[in-house]
């Protein structure tokens, strides 16, 4: 008898039959794209990926492939996605999310995420604003961005999640630009390959609430170096950085979450015993 | 994108399978703006790049048939890729817009048709196989006339006013 050979599936087979309903000229159209050109590179059939999210524009990416998917509670994604791949390790995990429910509402699952290294993907479309509420200032609003919700701007210093990632333990850590999808395909597929918690951010213009994010495809340019294994060295390179370096920057050797399978885990009957008592 | 950002092509399979690549790119990303004109109520657009993805379609059918026995499709995917921006005639999705008129809409099929043309004029320039040559040179007046008949349904859609953005059914910002 010989094996079955599936044929790989082309970037389309990774796409629902739902349409997206995010604003003509969004850059998450383009992190769609680059999704379903990864996974096809990968040669992953859809049932091995499960593709999490939170709240907000960028959130509702799972409901666009035709992977698994959970469209989770405002800020929780990692929490669910890190119960899913510790139950299910042979699927590939990926998160996605945005500024305002990665950094803000579920900020301090991202930094025990970087800490935990679970071998998953974390993708964060940064738009620096709220979109799906109205724009909003985010942790990533620059300070002196002008709202009518913060006359002036907010004045508050923004988030720094690449370098809070590298201080918290991330493994893998990339900047990607939304309107180069075949890039940011090819970085996504690094970041699955790669062991244990990978994350990048990828700047995804809010052409509605920040329309001035038009000009960043004037502005991304590829980082100047390769990636180092040194956080040290690239979070000084990130910090002292323009916000606009593209590639994979970081690429740690830090050995992924093992789940320890004790004896209470074997020994059901035991458990249950206890439970009767 | 720039032209040497493309797949090397080292035969005429290769030069046929990404002809075909590029006007199935074409169709899908038409395709993908008229979804999103649908969704956002754009009835006139959502026309006009229908037809775009017709247009192109037809175009992908005929390099087919002039490939005879080569699989373009299959060669297509192992080759015809490209590492840096998109293919030439994959229509900028950052530059749609929920109001934008039949006008704009051309400018991108006409940027679109210029970028394949400069591509295809660089095969020619730069192969030095005979045969890929020749049927480059047939793609480029291809694309030539694809760039003359694009400048000329425009001249049916005049430029619009300034003011073609502004909505009067603005998102309001929370206040």
């Amino acid at each position: 008898m010989t094996a079955e050979v599936r044929p790989l599936c082309k970037p389309a087979e990774y796409k629902s039959d739902i349409k997206p309903v995010w604003c003509p000229g969004c850059g998450d159209y383009h992190v769609l794209m680059s999704f379903t050109r990864a996974f096809a590179e990968l040669g992953l059939p859809p049932e091995q990926i499960a593709v999490i999210s939170g709240i907000g524009c960028s959130s509702r990416i799972p409901a666009y492939t035709s992977c698994y998917g959970f469209h989770g509670v405002h800020g929780r994604s990692l929490a669910l996605a890190a119960g899913l791949k510790v139950a299910r390790s042979d699927l590939t995990v990926v998160v996605a999310s945005g500024d305002g429910d990665g950094y803000s509402i579920g900020g301090n699952h991202f930094i025990h995420a970087c800490r935990r290294n679970i071998d998953m993907t974390y993708v964060v479309m940064d738009n620096h604003i709220y979109g799906m509420t109205k724009g909003q200032p985010s942790p990533t609003t620059e300070p002196e961005f002008d709202t009518a919700l913060s006359p002036g701007g907010t004045g508050l210093r923004p988030f720094h999640p690449l370098v809070i990632a590298l201080a918290s333990g991330a493994n893998f850590v990339a900047r990607a630009f939304s309107g180069n999808p075949n890039e940011t395909a090819s970085i996504i597929v690094e970041a699955i390959r790669h062991p244990g918690f990978s994350f990048i951010e990828i700047l995804s213009p809010c052409v509605t609430f920040r329309p001035d994010e038009k000009a960043w495809k004037d502005l991304v340019h590829p980082a100047p170096v390769e990636a180092t294994n040194d956080p040290g060295k690239a979070s000084r390179r990130i910090m002292t950085d323009d916000g606009f370096n593209i590639g994979i920057l970081y690429r740690g050797d830090r050995r992924p979450y093992q789940l320890h399978m004790g004896q209470a885990s074997a020994e059901l009957a035991e458990l249950e015993r206890e439970f009767e008592t | 994108m720039t032209v040497a950002d493309g797949p090397k092509i080292a035969s005429l399979a290769d030069l046929f399978a990404i002809a075909y690549q590029i006007e199935a790119d074409a169709v899908e990303r038409y395709t993908l703006l008229a979804e999103q004109m649908q969704t956002h109520n754009n009835p006139d657009l959502v026309k006009v790049f229908r037809d775009l993805a017709r247009a192109e379609g037809i175009h992908a059918e005929e390099i087919r048939r002039q490939a005879g026995d080569i699989d373009v499709v299959v060669h297509a995917r192992k080759m015809a890729k490209w590492k840096k921006g998109e293919s030439p005639e994959e229509a900028d999705l950052g530059a749609a817009h929920y109001l934008m008129t039949p006008w704009h809409a051309l400018r991108l099929a006409l940027t679109s048709e210029e970028q394949a043309l400069a591509f295809f004029a660089h095969v020619v320039e730069t192969t030095k196989d005979v045969k890929v040559k020749d049927m480059a040179k047939e793609f480029v007046e291809e694309e030539a006339e694809h760039v003359n008949l694009v400048h000329r349904l425009l001249k049916k859609y005049p430029r619009p006013p300034e003011s073609w953005s502004q909505d009067s059914d603005l998102a309001i910002p929370q206040e």
